[in-house]
This record gives structure tokens, C-alpha cells and sequence, in this order.
């Protein structure tokens, strides 16, 4: 039962969460991407943002095709240590099991994270552009660092601290996730999309765990955590960081040189 | 002015004086500030060390009970019951300690004798703890109800199904081997291999099977071959479920009355409570990971940004150490004020980090470097301070904010997080304005020297500006021309990056540091000493035994006579052993007695601390934040006559084992003491020692071997030797490359200068311009920059008819620019040549090219002769330009002149027809001789009027002997002592001057003045001088920053005299071999062994140098007023030319000292015996020396201070002086393999020129041109 639970927390939580970059990983793609080709990426980036350039489409779109599977790896690589976490309380001394466990019994949540991850990393600098408001608060690759860690951090205590009651941990993780938000982002295009994501992935969690695909030992709303959109919403944030980090490093980076 | 505005004033004016204090006193503030840290973090030395090791609680026996489950309900002394102390424990272990000896020993007994008869007993016991019940009024206990029911063992364990017990009690003991079946143990032939079999053949890091059967170590169990106390010890492991008093203590005095034990003193009062933590599995330790890279990436990608100052690592080091030092002072002083941490610290610690964040360090530095460079350091810094003071304080205003925030969800573990943050906080705000700001002032002052540095040489000696009067036909683009050629500044590392391969540089890091070396010492001490420490014989046993003496000593004050008279039993019984042996054969062995010591008290103690949990986790039960209660230890004597030891004997046995210490016998009954033949006895464990012994030494020579390899494969000749050997840079006859490395090939190509016909001679340059002169008097000038042939001279349409060389020489320049196809050309001018050429003797078909060199001047050469000799004998080995020639045209003087002038004689003049010359250069000639004439102030010798040709014949006659180059004009030394000023773009002669009739073996041309030292030994002094006035000289490069007067420009249309302004008729006795001039001074070396120092502008003779006890063959002055100069006697004297005085003196080479120059620090010299020594400028020491390979000894250059460029075969190699590490080979095109590159010249803008016979080869330095740029 518990690790029902976990897994379908760290399924959601990833699913909207995505982000976790492993830092090393994201870090590495996005240097690749960044120093890889920096003329045709330039371009790209150009292109990406006076969308008239003909010759520009296909840089644009391959950037774009770099871009989706950097935030799919991250994504991926958080849900499953994000739902290592949410197992880690049942640990017992022989590893092995744990980790065939994990891979047993949710293969297809990995995925599904790292499909979302890539989807909301894509959707934010879109919908920033769009709104035709560029993102400019912090926009370094520290910052997003320090956002990933924050988001692992509020996983953490989610997973590991005792709370008295499950209002007070709800109410806990929502005021870390706005103060996360506050910190980071600061822009209502991303509350917005942050509290939509937060919303249609608990309803879909919902629909999941009403259909008995999922199941938590101890749900508290309906059928499911009361925490779980504030996860959704934190997660959200930080993958919509690391998308817009992605999206303008590339442009940003000659002038950097 | 609104409150907020105020605020800000103040805080940025407190930011701003700060900044000054800190910039102004950095050392006792960043001393002040370690202070404060350690003090800060000295609580922390009283928390425990983080680790997973076991906790322990111990409660008396007597009234236990287990602890309610309910945490709350504790009452009495909670401040001492640790808080894992609640409900029951995983299982109460029970052991029962058994002591079994055979007594009394036969000396006929087999060494398996020892434990095969206590062990069988084994079976005996655990019947008896098996069927122990409990008979009470309440009815029958057995032990079935009280023991722990284990299930399965895990499916992974299936070769340990047979070995630990499944569905029922855990019940231990070394029988399990047998399956508690006493018929198998009797069978078994080999207890030992029993027993050891499912031990690891690897490393033991937790518990073993066999510890596990015994319930202790495995040294302590004396079942051994080699056990010479014959006392066995093993342990029955009960594990029990309850905890029944009545039936343990029924149990205990029932073993104690079927096996007591006399004389056991051990405690019985204590159970103790082991509590293990969270084992750290692999899925913990992922997420632990992850956050952990997160907080590296973090890190990274913050310190990346910190820019524009001097040492971006140590900025970077400062920033960390800043924050981790905080987060430990936060630490230090939460426990000082009595709040112990109680979360996981590894766990939050990257939390805490990425909470504190580096950003107000990052600002802050950001903030200072984007001040105005040109401020003082200290404002700098307070200016930076006070820039970012509002936006620190708001940040930290907003993190504290949050934090407590934080603080009021009232979540225990939050807002003891929040309390470390708030602390962490504060104390990186000190630690930003006190330790970091000073940092930063540190580095930017460091920086600020080091920009000094660079800029302050080029700066002082910045000329006062002069205006460009008038635009100049020929005037060339100003050379940046640094004031000696030392001062090109060139980052020694950058250029080192630039040049060295990674590799190389690790393994030059490793040389100098001797790391290795160093690693391997520590590393055999710390091994050497671990030997000494565990050996059988060694300190441990010693230290242990003294440890022991010590207890039994303070025991026997405690307890008194009882344990002494047991000692002395002990030593007694020891004492009998020569006794028994007095008695023969008699069977009547020792009496064995059993001890109970202290350190048999805790037995399990001595059991690895994954004991209980690895035990547990065979049967899937975690004792991860649990706890077991140890009950203490039931002793058990067992006595075991010789009767039953000879029963349970296996047949096998005696056939394979000796009689127990047979050999040894002797020995032991020798020794009165016991304790003094135990070392002997422990001979048998030894031969596992040399076992081990001969195994590490194995592996220490294959461990060299390979080294050695390494080493081979990464250095394969310059390493390894010590740093400064002479042979360090050994060539010999290897070609350039067998250094490791080949240069990309991209890097630097050489550009190849063809177009002369013979060998050149001689070379001269301005930086700008690049003149060159051949065996046949031909002079080219070449663009140093491109490489463009600019000018021949003579020129080529002055070609007379008589004369095939000249012939040749034109289908030669009407070749495109000489530069392409030379090979081809060649061919087909050597063929052109043929049939162009006019009939000539046969005599000088084989050395066709020597007729221009040939002099019919005879009245000359009633001198020449005179010195012919002795140039004869150092000719062939002078390798200097100007005085090879003059030795190479010697030779021709003497093999020719000589013999053949009569026959010479005969033959058609081959004098060039002035008919053919141009008109305008014959007008212009013309015009100036006769002005010369007209004016009267030069009286031309017997030897020019008796000339039929004045101006061109006397450069066809003789050869050049030396050349300089200043601005446009060219300066020539001919071998008749004729000076002439060539104007180097138009190729025209501007003036001559034919007063002495001496070769001009060297010339200085500086200024408007020129210097030319004679074979006869006498000096001349001209000055260049326009026909007007001064005031047609044009100094060209007006802002240029070099320290020497900027050349004069001389306009072509401008009509210049050469005027002898002083002549030095004896200079020197003998020829005059070399010329120097630099700061005022002109220095000269001659055969007659002197040097002079003269003063340029009234041609004083200041000094007369007298030390080398050869002739002088190099000479080198700079600015500073050093004065270098090299004999043939091989040595090198430094002189003051100030004083006059000689600094040092050093016998350098065997043989001449071919070249000589200096940097600022060092002297670089070569010499015949094509060695290249590099010395120490002040001490005069060698530095080291770099072997050269033949014939091209000579070839040197000094790019900057820290680049040294030599020639090789057919290559240029590029050096760093001050580590002698070769940098770089150029190689100079194939064609030239063969062709030592015998003359190096090194222009001003970094390019050197190098001799290849007929051609030379440009080869740029593309860095120092970057940084002269």
C-alpha cells in the first residue's frame, strides 16, 4: 500500500513536477546545446523569436526537438528519484528489492514525468512570449540550480518529516511553494500556468485513483493526499524555469562569450 | 527626504567606510576572522561524529522490565533513558559463554586434540538448553515459547539453508556446522575446513558464518591449529522473543551447576540495550546524491560568473569556504546555546547551502570589479560596498523574513531548520563583510601589481611624443617597437597554456612538486607503520599485553588475594611444563585450568558492530531503528580428561597431524618463562607472514615496473633527470620531433624567402624592413611582414653582358616574386644559365659563382694577407655572420687570388660597364660625388682615383662583409673598405664613402651615425647628414613607445653625405671581431683579446676591458648597461660598463663562444661545442644547458624573457627559458632537412629570420605578435 502511494505521488509529482533536473544531466545537455553549433543556434534563437526567418524553421525546430528532450531526461530522472524518496520510508536493509521494486511496479511513470516535464518546460517561454512579457527575473543557470534544489527540498520534507495533521503539512508545502514561486519566477504567467498544472494534474491523479489504477494508503481528500497540488504547482514552477533557462541560454550565450 | 532614503544614506555611508577598513588592514581582519570561526565551531567538537554505529543503554538485571511502548508514559529518569529506549526490543540475546580445555594434556597429543573433543560437547549442551523447561506452579515452560520463531531465511542465502536454523527457536552454536548432528561432526576428517569454508576468500569487512556460530570473533575461539593456551572458547546464541525471568534464571543455575565455574568473576548485573540506526541503503542515498550534484551544479554555475580578477579558483575557494564556515559557526553556536541538532545534517546541509545561497558574495565582487579601475584599491572596494549595500541589506531583510516565516508553522524539524538558516544567515553576513570583502581587496591589490607590472616598462620609457613634420613618400607604418627586446611582455603561463600540451603540463607538475614521489613515501611510512602495529610480534601485542599487566594489576589491589593466587596457579601450571618433560614419557600430562579474565567479560563487544544486524537481516528482520537487549552471558567450564579427547579422535587425523608441539617441545621446556617463548612459538603463524611478505613484495616490483613503463611512455627524454643536468636537454643526432609531440600543423608555417642565388652572408633588420646580402654582393630587402621581395640590389636591368651571373640573376627575378616553384626555377636557370652564359675558361666552370668575389684589387690585398692567416684558423668554426664571411672570403683570397691572378689577369674584365647603368642613378651618383668634391671635406685616396669605375665597380669587386639596416637606408661593409648607403626601397646608392681601405668587418648603424670597426683594428665614426641641414631629418613613429630615439627618416629626394666625423686609427692590434652599441656606449671586441668601451657621441675610448685570455668573439650590451662578452677561450665575463668593472666570469664552453645574449635574468650563450648554457644574469650560475645538434651551435634567439629560439636540421625549436621545456618545433619545409639553420635573427616584431643557405624563412610567433598588438 505504501508503495501504491508513492508511487502515485512521485507519478504526479512528477508528471507535473517534472523538473529535478539532475543537475549534471540537464546541465551537460543544456552546455551540448549551448556550445554545440553556437552559429546555427543563434540562429535558432533568432528565428525563434522573429519567426519570419524561412531558412530559420528547421534550426528552430531541431532546437526545439534538443529542448524536449532535455526536459524529458530531467523530468524522467526526477519522478524516479523524487519516488525514491517517497519510498525510502519503508527501506529496508536489502537495496535490491527496492530498486527492482521501483522499476517493477511503475515502469510507465518516468515516462509519463518526463512527457509532462517536456510538454510544461516547452509551454512556459511559450506562453511568455505569447503574452509577449519575456521572462527577465534571474535568468541564470545558478538561479535555476537553486530552484531545482528548493523544489527536491520541499519533496523532501514532504516525504520525510512528521507533520501533526495533514492540514498543517498542506498548508506547510503550500506556503513553501508560493515562497518558491515568489523567489524564482515572480511573473503571473507563471502562478497562472503553475495553478492550472496544479489543477488538471490532481484531477487527473483523481481520475486515476478513482479508477483504481493507483490507490494511497492514507488519502485525506476524496481519494487522494491534500498535498499534492501544492507538489504539482512547485514542480511546475521549477520545470517552467529550466524551459525558459533553455530556451533564451542559447541566444544569450555569444553575448556571454 | 522619506525614511527609506535616510536608511539607504546611512547603510551605504556604514557600507562604504567599511570597505575602507577592511582594504586597509586585511591581514588582522581576516586573522580576527578565523579566530571568531574556531571559536565559533569549537562546541562542535563535543557532538559525536556523525555515523551509524550502534548506541548502547545499559539497566540493571535485577527488577527489569521492558520499556512501555508509549513514549510518554516513561517515568523516573527520562533526562538518562535515551529516546529510542521505548517499547520492546527485537530480541533478547542470550549467550552461553563456553570455556573447554582438555586436562590434563598428554604430550602425545595431536594439535586438533585442542578443540575437536571440546567441540563435540557442543551437541551435549545445546540437548540440554533445548530440552531446558521451566516446572512451575503455573505449569511447563519450555523454551519453544519464550525463543524467537524464526521463518525462512531470505531466498538469496540457499547455501546457508543448511548451516542457520529455520522455522524455530534461534538457537546458535558452533554444532550448527553439523547440523547438530553429533554422528556428522565425528565423521567430519577436517573440522578446520568445516568451519572455514563459507568464510570470504576476500576482504571480512561484517560478520562471517563462523562468527556468527561462535558469538565470537574468530581469534578468540582458539580452534586453531596454533592454539597454545588449549583453551577453546564458543558460545550458544539463544535468541528469545520474551523476556521471563524466571526461566532464565532456571536456566542459568542449571547450566552453572552441571558445568560450574569455579573461579568466574564475571558481571551479571547489566543488560545491555543496543540500538542500531538507519542503514544507509543505495535508495537512500540517490536522492542524497542528487541533491547533492544539484548543490555542486550550483555552486559551479554561481563561481563561473565571478570575472575580472586575479585568481578567479581562489575567489571561488573563498566564496565556499564563506558559506561553509557560516553554516558550521551557525552549528557551533546553536549548540552552544544548548540546542543539539537533531536532523540528519548530511541531509539538510545542501538545503542549508542553497538557502544561504552565494549570491550576495557574487553581487559584492561584481560590484567591486565594476568600479573604476583607475581608483585606489580601497576605494575601489568601499566604493563597490557601499554600491550594493541597500540591495544585501534588502535581500537579507526578505530571507529572514521568510525564514521565520518559516519558523511559525511549528513543524518541529522546520523551524529547527529555519533556526540553523536565521544563524547561517547572520553569521554569512559577518563572514561576506569581514572575510570575503578583505579577499577581494587581497586579489584586486594582487591584481592591480600585476597590471603594474605589465604596463609600468612600456610607459617609462615613453619617449617625449614628436610631431610628424611632413607625409613621407616611403614612410612605413611606425613599428612598435619595445625598448629592448626583453620587455615584449608574454604571460609566462598563458603562453605555456598556449603551447604545452595538457599532458606535458600534469607531468611537469608532477616533476616539480614531486608528487608522486612524495605520495609513495607518506604512503610507505603509513604502511610500514601499520605493519609494525599489527604484527604478531609487533607494538599491538605489546601494547595489549602492557594493557593487560596494567588491568590484571589494578584488579589484583581490587579483589586481593583471590585473583593473585590464581596467577600464580596460572604461572604455575605454565611453571610444570618443564617438569612434565622432566617426567618423560610418563602419559601424565599439564593440568589445564580454565580463567575467567576481563576480557571475557562482553564477549560480543568484540564482535563486529553488523553482527546483530547482518544476523537479522538473514531472516528479513531489520534491526534499523531498533534496538536488542543483550542479556549477560551464561559462563560454562568444560574439563575434558585425555580419555575422551583420544575417543572422539578421527583415524584421518593422527596420520595428518604431528604430535602436538613435538618440535617445539624442547624449546617451551627451555624457556623458564612463558611469556618469553610465546614469540618463539608463534614461528608457525610466521610463515603466513613471509607469505604475505613475499606476496607484497611482488606486488611492490610489478607495482615499480609498471610505474616504470608509465613513466617511459610519458616522458621519453626530459624527465626524470635532475631538473638543471647539463645533459638534461640531450639531442645528439635526433631529429626534432622525438620530443613527444609534433605541433599542429596549422600553428606556425614559416615563410620561405627565395631569390639569392649563393649562401647569405649577411643580415640585417629594422623590424620593418629585412635586408640580406649573398656570397655574390647581392643585397635583397624584404617586407618582414609579408615576405614580399621589395628590392635587389644591385639592380637587376645594371646587367652586363660579359657576366652570365647576371644573366642568371634576371631570368631569376623575373620569376614571380621568388616564392613559388624555387626548385624548378632553379633547374632552369642553372639550364638558362648554361645557355645563356657566355663561354667562359674552363677554370672556373666548377666554381662559376666566385668571380664576383673575386677582388683584382691588388693593392688591397697586400693587407688582407696579413690577417689571412690567423682568420684561417678560426674561419672554419666562426660562425658569426659578419666574421664568417670575412674568414669564407679569405679562403677564396687564398686558394684563388693568389694562384690564379695571373691567368686572371688575362681574361676579359669582368667588371660590369658603367654604359649600362641607368641615367638617373648615375645623375644622382654623379651629383653627389661631385658635390663631395665640391665641397671639399673628404680628400679621396690614392686607391679611388686610381678605381676606373668609383661608385659601381668597387661593389662588384669586393664582397659585403657586414650590413645594418635603419629606416629606408641600408648600410654596407664591403671588404675594400668601402661604406655605402643604400636607400632600401628604390635600390639606389645614396653615398659612399671609400676613406678607409681596410674591410669593414662590422658596422653599427644608430641614429644619423654609423660605426665601423676595420680587420685593421681601426674604428671609423661617420655621421649621415643631409646636404642642408638637420631639419630634413624626419623622425618617423612619432608615437611610438620605445625607448630609442626614433630612426631619422631620410627622404629620397633629400641628398645624404656620409661624413668620417672620427676615426679611431688603433682601436685595437688586431682585427676588430665585435661591434656593439646600446645606451650611449659602443663596445668592441677584438683578436687582441681586449674589449673597448667607447662613448658614441665624442668617440671617447672610456674603458678598456682585459679578462679573456682569447680573442673576443661575441659581445652583448643592452640598456641596462650590461656588458656580456664571449672568447675563444670559452669563456663569458660580465662587465659594468658604468664602472668598467668585470661582475663575473665563467668558463662556459669548450671552445669559441660562438653567440651570446641576455634577458633580464639570465645569459644564454653557445658556443663551438654546440652546447647552449643559459646562466643566471647576477650569480653567474649555470642553469642548465641544452645540447644542440651540429653545426648549428650558434643559431640562437631571445624572443621575450621566457622564449629562446634555436636552429636545428631544418627546424627552428622554440624553448621556455625559465624552465628549459622545448615549447615548440617549427620544421622549415622539406627541401631543407639537410640545411642547418646557421644564423637566427629575431626582428622586433617577434619573427625570426634563419639562415638556410640561399633562402630564409620568416617564422611569426603568433602569440607575442598578439601581445605586442
Amino acid at each position: 500500500m505504501p508503495r501504491l502511494e508513492s508511487c502515485t505521488w512521485s507519478c504526479s509529482c512528477a508528471a507535473r513536477g517534472r523538473h529535478k533536473t539532475q543537475p549534471g544531466d540537464a546541465a551537460t545537455k543544456a552546455g551540448e546545446m549551448l556550445s554545440s553549433g553556437s552559429p546555427s543556434q543563434v540562429s535558432a534563437g533568432h528565428g525563434a523569436r522573429s519567426p519570419g526567418g524561412a531558412g530559420s524553421t528547421l534550426n528552430w525546430s531541431r532546437h526545439l526537438v534538443q529542448r524536449s528532450v532535455v526536459l524529458f531526461v530531467v523530468g524522467a530522472f526526477m519522478a524516479l528519484v523524487l519516488n525514491l524518496l517517497q519510498v525510502q520510508r519503508n527501506v529496508t536493509l536489502f537495496p535490491e528489492e527496492v530498486i527492482a521494486t521501483l522499476f517493477s511496479s511503475a515502469w510507465w511513470v518516468p515516462p509519463c514525468c518526463g512527457t509532462a516535464a517536456a510538454v510544461v518546460g516547452l509551454l512556459y517561454p511559450c506562453i511568455d512570449s505569447h503574452l509577449g512579457e519575456p521572462h527577465k527575473f534571474k535568468r541564470e543557470w545558478a538561479s535555476v540550480m537553486r530552484c531545482i534544489a528548493v523544489f527536491v527540498g520541499i519533496n523532501h520534507a514532504s516525504a520525510k518529516l512528521d507533520f501533526a495533521n495533514n492540514v498543517q503539512l498542506s498548508l506547510t508545502l503550500a506556503a513553501l511553494s508560493l515562497g518558491l514561486w515568489w523567489t524564482f519566477d515572480r511573473s503571473r504567467s507563471g502562478l497562472g500556468l503553475g495553478i492550472t498544472i496544479a489543477f488538471v494534474a490532481t484531477l487527473i491523479t483523481q481520475f486515476l485513483v478513482y479508477n483504481g489504477v493507483y490507490q494511497y494508503t492514507s488519502p485525506d481528500f476524496l481519494y487522494i493526499r491534500s498535498w499534492l497540488p501544492c507538489i504539482f504547482f512547485s514542480g511546475g514552477v521549477t520545470v517552467g524555469n529550466i524551459g525558459r533557462q533553455l530556451a533564451m541560454g542559447i541566444p544569450e550565450k555569444p553575448h556571454n562569450d | 527626504m522619506t525614511l527609506t532614503e535616510k536608511l539607504r544614506e546611512r547603510i551605504s555611508r556604514a557600507f562604504y567606510s567599511h570597505g575602507l577598513l577592511c582594504a586597509s588592514y586585511p591581514i588582522p581582519i581576516i586573522l580576527f576572522t578565523g579566530l571568531c570561526i574556531l571559536a565559533c565551531c569549537y562546541p562542535l567538537l563535543k557532538l559525536p561524529l556523525p555515523g551509524t554505529g550502534p548506541v548502547e543503554y545499559s539497566t540493571p538485571v535485577k527488577d527489569y522490565f521492558p520499556p512501555s511502548p508509549d513514549p510518554v508514559s516513561q517515568q523516573g529518569d527520562l533526562g538518562e533513558r535515551p529516546d529510542w529506549y521505548v517499547g520492546a526490543p527485537v530480541a533478547y540475546i542470550q549467550q552461553i559463554f563456553v570455556k573447554a580445555t582438555v586436562s590434563p594434556w598428554q604430550k602425545n597429543f595431536l594439535a586438533v586434540d585442542v578443540f575437536r573433543s571440546p567441540l563435540s560437547r557442543v551437541f551435549q549442551l545445546v540437548e540440554e538448553i533445548r530440552n531446558h523447561a521451566l516446572r512451575d506452579s503455573s505449569g511447563v515452560k519450555s523454551l519453544e515459547e519464550v525463543c524467537l520463531q524464526v521463518t525462512d531465511l531470505l531466498p538469496g542465502l540457499k547455501k546457508l539453508r543448511n548451516l542457520l536454523p529455520e522455522h524455530g527457536c534461534l538457537l546458535l552454536s558452533p554444532g550448527n556446522f553439523w547440523q547438530n548432528d553429533r554422528e556428522r561432526f565425528n565423521a567430519d576428517p577436517d573440522i578446520i575446513k568445516t568451519i572455514h569454508q563459507h568464510e570470504p576468500k576476500t576482504l571480512q569487512t561484517s560478520a562471517t558464518l563462523k562468527d556468527l556460530l561462535f558469538g565470537l570473533p574468530g581469534k578468540y575461539s582458539g580452534v586453531n591449529l596454533y592454539n597454545r593456551k588449549r583453551v577453546v572458547s564458543y558460545t550458544v546464541t539463544l535468541g528469545l522473543q520474551r523476556y521471563d525471568s524466571r526461566f532464565l534464571s532456571s536456566l542459568r543455575s542449571r547450566l552453572k551447576l552441571l558445568h560450574p565455574s569455579p573461579n568466574c568473576t564475571l558481571r551479571e548485573e547489566n543488560i545491555v540495550h543496543v540500538h542500531f540506526k538507519e542503514e544507509i541503503g543505495i535508495a537512500e542515498l540517490i536522492p542524497l546524491v542528487t541533491t547533492y550534484i544539484i548543490l555542486f551544479a550550483y555552486i559551479y554555475f554561481s563561481t563561473r560568473k565571478i570575472d575580472m580578477v586575479k585568481s578567479k579558483w581562489g575567489l571561488a575557494l573563498a566564496a565556499v569556504v564563506t558559506v561553509l564556515s557560516s553554516l558550521l559557526m551557525s552549528v557551533g553556536l546553536c549548540t552552544l546555546f544548548g540546542l543539539t541538532p537533531t536532523l540528519n545534517g548530511g541531509e539538510i546541509f545542501p538545503y542549508l547551502v542553497v538557502v544561504i545561497g552565494l549570491e550576495n558574495v557574487l553581487v559584492l565582487t561584481k560590484s567591486v570589479v565594476s568600479t573604476p579601475v583607475d581608483l585606489e584599491v580601497k576605494l575601489r572596494i568601499a566604493q563597490g560596498l557601499s554600491n550594493e549595500s541597500w540591495s544585501i541589506m534588502k535581500n537579507m531583510a526578505t530571507e529572514l523574513g521568510i525564514i521565520l516565516i518559516g519558523y511559525f508553522t511549528l513543524v518541529p524539524a522546520i523551524q529547527e531548520f529555519c533556526l540553523f538558516a536565521v544563524v547561517g544567515l547572520v553569521s554569512d553576513f559577518f563572514l561576506q563583510m569581514f572575510f570575503f570583502t578583505t579577499v577581494l581587496s587581497i586579489d584586486i591589490r594582487r591584481m592591480e601589481l600585476a597590471d603594474l607590472n605589465k604596463r609600468l616598462p612600456a610607459e617609462a620609457c615613453l619617449p617625449p611624443a614628436k610631431a610628424v613634420s611632413r607625409s613621407q613618400r616611403y614612410e612605413r607604418q611606425p613599428a612598435l617597437r619595445p625598448a629592448t627586446p626583453h620587455t615584449i611582455t608574454l604571460q609566462p603561463s598563458s603562453f605555456r597554456n598556449l603551447r604545452l600540451p595538457k599532458r606535458l603540463r600534469v607531468i611537469y607538475f608532477f616533476a616539480r612538486t614531486r608528487l608522486a614521489q612524495r605520495l609513495i613515501m607518506a604512503g610507505t611510512v603509513i604502511w610500514i607503520g601499520i605493519l609494525v602495529y599489527t604484527d604478531p610480534a609487533g607494538l599491538r601485542t605489546y601494547l595489549t599485553s602492557q594493557l593487560l599487566e596494567n588491568q590484571t594489576q589494578q584488579r589484583e589491589q581490587k579483589s586481593g588475594l583471590d585473583s593473585l593466587s590464581r596467577l600464580q596457579a596460572n604461572q604455575h601450571s605454565w611453571a610444570q611444563g618443564p617438569e612434565g618433560k622432566g617426567n618423560g614419557q610418563t602419559e601424565l600430562g599439564t593440568e589445564a585450568e580454565v580463567t575467567w579474565g576481563a576480557e571475557d567479560e562482553e564477549i560480543w563487544r568484540k564482535l563486529s558492530f553488523r553482527h546483530w544486524p547482518s544476523l537479522f537481516s538473514y531472516y528479513n528482520i531489520t534491526l534499523a531503528k531498533r534496538y536488542i537487549s543483550i542479556l549477560p552471558a551464561i559462563p560454562v567450564t568444560l574439563y575434558l580428561n585425555p580419555q575422551e579427547a583420544l575417543e572422539v579422535r578421527h583415524p584421518q587425523e593422527a596420520n595428518r597431524y604431528h604430535p602436538f608441539l613435538a618440535s617445539s617441545g624442547a624449546k617451551l621446556g627451555a624457556a623458564a618463562q612463558p611469556d618469553q617463548a610465546s614469540p618463539k612459538l608463534q614461528g608457525h603463524r610466521d610463515v603466513t607472514l613471509y607469505k604475505v611478505a613475499a606476496l607484497g613484495l611482488a606486488s611492490g616490483i610489478i607495482l615499480v615496473l609498471l610505474l616504470f613503463c608509465l613513466y617511459k611512455v610519458f616522458c621519453p627524454k626530459n624527465y626524470g633527470q635532475n631538473g638543471l643536468a647539463h645533459s638534461r636537454r640531450k639531442r645528439g643526432d635526433l631529429p626534432c620531433d622525438d620530443y613527444g609531440y609534433s605541433p599542429p600543423e596549422t600553428e606556425i608555417v614559416p615563410l620561405v624567402l627565395r631569390g639569392h642565388l649563393m649562401d647569405i652572408e649577411c643580415l640585417a633588420s629594422d623590424g620593418m624592413l629585412l635586408v640580406s646580402c649573398c656570397l655574390v654582393g647581392q643585397i635583397r630587402v624584404w617586407d618582414a611582414q609579408t615576405g614580399d621581395c621589395l628590392t635587389v640590389i644591385p639592380k637587376p636591368r645594371l646587367r652586363r653582358d660579359s657576366s652570365g651571373v647576371f644573366d642568371y640573376q634576371e631570368s631569376w627575378d623575373h620569376s614571380p616574386d621568388g616564392k613559388n616553384g624555387l626548385d624548378d626555377s632553379f633547374e632552369s636557370s642553372h639550364q638558362l644559365k648554361r645557355m645563356l652564359g657566355p663561354p667562359q675558361p674552363p677554370l672556373f666552370c666548377d666554381q662559376p659563382d666566385l668571380t664576383s668575389l673575386i677582388d683584382t684589387n691588388f693593392s688591397e690585398q697586400v693587407k688582407v694577407p696579413e690577417s689571412e692567416t690567423r682568420l684561417r684558423a678560426v674561419g672554419g668554426r666562426q660562425k658569426e655572420a659578419g666574421y664568417d664571411f670575412s674568414s669564407l672570403v679569405g679562403k677564396v683570397y687564398e686558394e684563388h687570388s693568389t694562384s690564379n691572378c695571373i691567368s686572371f689577369t688575362g681574361l676579359p674584365a669582368p667588371h660590369g660597364q658603367p654604359g649600362s647603368r641607368s641615367l638617373g642613378c648615375g645623375n644622382e651618383e654623379g651629383g653627389c660625388s661631385s658635390r663631395r668634391r665640391s665641397l671639399g671635406d673628404e680628400s679621396f685616396t690614392a686607391f679611388d682615383k686610381s678605381s676606373p669605375l668609383p661608385s659601381w665597380g668597387g661593389d662588384l669587386e669586393s664582397s659585403v662583409w657586414s650590413l645594418d639596416l635603419q629606416g629606408n637606408l641600408i648600410v654596407a661593409g664591403r671588404s675594400n673598405g668601402k661604406l655605402e648607403v643604400w636607400d632600401a626601397i628604390e635600390g639606389t646608392l645614396r653615398s659612399s664613402n671609400e676613406e678607409g681601405q681596410s674591410g669593414i668587418t662590422a658596422l653599427v648603424f644608430l641614429n644619423n651615425r654609423i660605426v665601423a670597426a676595420r680587420l685593421n683594428g681601426s674604428l671609423d665614426f661617420f655621421s649621415l647628414e643631409t646636404h642642408t641641414s638637420f631639419n630634413h631629418l624626419q623622425f618617423r613613429g612619432a608615437p611610438s613607445r620605445s625607448s630609442i630615439p626614433s630612426s631619422p627618416v631620410f627622404s629620397s629626394s633629400d641628398i645624404i653625405m656620409c661624413q668620417l666625423t672620427h676615426t679611431v686609427s688603433c682601436a685595437h692590434q688586431k682585427p676588430i671581431t665585435a661591434l656593439k652599441a646600446a645606451a650611449g656606449r659602443l663596445v668592441t671586441g677584438s683578436q687582441d683579446h681586449t674589449l673597448r668601451v667607447f662613448r658614441l657621441e665624442d668617440s671617447c675610448c672610456l674603458f678598456t676591458l682585459q679578462g679573456h685570455s682569447g680573442a673576443i668573439t661575441a659581445v652583448y650590451m643592452d640598456q641596462t648597461m650590461v656588458l656580456a662578452s664571449g672568447g675563444q677561450d670559452g669563456a663569458i665575463c660580465l662587465w659594468d660598463v658604468l664602472t668598467g668593472s668585470k661582475v663575473s666570469h665563467m668558463y662556459a664552453h669548450r671552445g669559441d663562444v660562438t653567440s651570446l645574449t641576455c634577458t633580464a635574468s639570465c645569459v644564454i650563450s653557445s658556443g663551438l661545442d654546440d652546447v647552449i648554457s643559459i646562466w643566471d644574469r647576477s650569480s653567474g650560475i649555470k642553469l642548465y644547458s641544452i645540447q644542440q645538434e651540429m653545426g648549428c651551435g650558434a643559431s640562437l634567439g631571445v624572443i621575450s624573457d621566457n622564449l629562446l629560439v634555436t636552429g636545428g636540421q631544418g627546424c627552428v625549436s622554440f624553448w621556455d627559458i625559465g624552465y628549459g621545456d622545448l615549447l615548440q618545433t617549427v620544421y622549415l619545409g622539406k627541401s631543407n632537412e639537410s640545411q642547418p639553420a646557421r644564423q637566427i635573427l629575431v626582428l622586433e616584431n617577434a619573427a625570426i629570420v634563419c639562415n638556410f643557405g640561399s633562402e630564409l624563412s620568416l617564422v611569426y610567433v603568433p602569440s607575442v605578435l598578439e601581445k605586442l598588438d
